[in-house]
């Protein structure tokens, strides 16, 4: 199982490191799935079969694939791939990738400093999950759904092309002003 | 040798700040929509590893509702790009700085 969790964790940086270093974005959102499906075997070494479940199914397989649909729709040419080359220099990451060396570093520091405790590797199952959340965080679960109400009405609202006419009375926009 | 929490969190913290740089250096839209998303997934995963040195089923929780936020974000990111794309005709963020009032 600890060979597994090395691997798997090695696989999920390489392929996090390209998505991020990929010029065009179908290439890099299949690399994203990639990563996302190694964290779910991550997950499920660490003793969470249910969430390694849902971030096969919710994760890489319906927020992935709504990413497809826009790249998709939006059909993105050759200019865009141009246009990120010609943005996306090496230069560019030396910045950012310092600083986030630097925290890395102070990560790595503070985890060396301290007593090591070993997981106990405990497959917590999903019946228990399931308890707790619709008991101790029942509150949070009606806030999620709020939440997501919200997301489907900000979605429509913003997702709508422009009218063109407004009102049956003022057929342009320009009357309205 | 056993999986400390060290290892689970230092996996965490990788993905983490590789979404960071990822967020600080792309322009475009659609990779730092991805670039919130890895960082999104790692804080679930630390969560997680969190959860399961204690052997609770806490951590599990907080993951679903991680889950249900980077939904919701992802469903009107993308609105918000297509609208973007439509104004600018570019996925170039550097394009939308003009906006006032």
């Amino acid at each position: 199982m600890n060979i597994l969790f090395y691997i798997t964790s090695a696989f999920a940086v390489f392929a996090t490191l390209k998505v991020i270093t990929n010029k065009i974005a179908i290439h890099a959102l299949l690399y994203l799935i990639a990563s996302l499906l190694s964290v779910a075997v991550v997950l499920f070494i660490l003793g969470a079969p249910f969430i390694a479940a849902l971030e096969v199914i919710i994760y890489a397989g319906a927020i992935m694939v709504l990413f497809v649909f826009v790249i998709m729709m939006l059909n993105l040419g050759k200019e865009t791939i141009q246009d990120e080359s010609n943005m996306l220099s090496k230069k560019m990451f030396i910045g950012p990738s310092v600083i986030s060396l630097l925290l890395l570093a102070e990560i790595i520091y503070m985890l060396v400093h301290q007593s090591l405790v070993p997981l106990p590797m405990k497959m917590i199952a999903p019946a228990e999950v399931g308890q707790l959340l619709f008991t101790k965080y029942l509150l949070v679960v009606e806030l999620g759904a709020f939440l997501l109400l919200s997301g489907i009405v900000g979605a429509y609202h913003l997702g709508e092309k422009e009218k063109l006419v407004h009102h049956r009375f003022l057929k342009t926009g320009k009357d309205i002003a | 040798m056993s999986i400390g929490i060290e290892q689970g969190m230092l996996l965490a913290a990788i993905l983490f700040l590789t979404g960071l740089t990822g967020l600080l250096v792309r322009r475009d839209v659609i990779f730092m929509l991805l670039s919130v998303e890895i960082m999104l997934n790692a804080a679930g995963l630390a969560f997680i590893v969190a959860g399961s040195a204690w052997g609770q089923a806490d951590g599990q929780v907080m993951f679903i509702f991680i889950l249900t936020m980077a939904a919701t974000e992802v469903a009107v990111g993308l609105a918000l790009i297509i609208q973007l794309f439509m104004k600018f005709k570019s996925m170039d963020m550097n394009k939308a700085n003009t906006m006032n009032g």
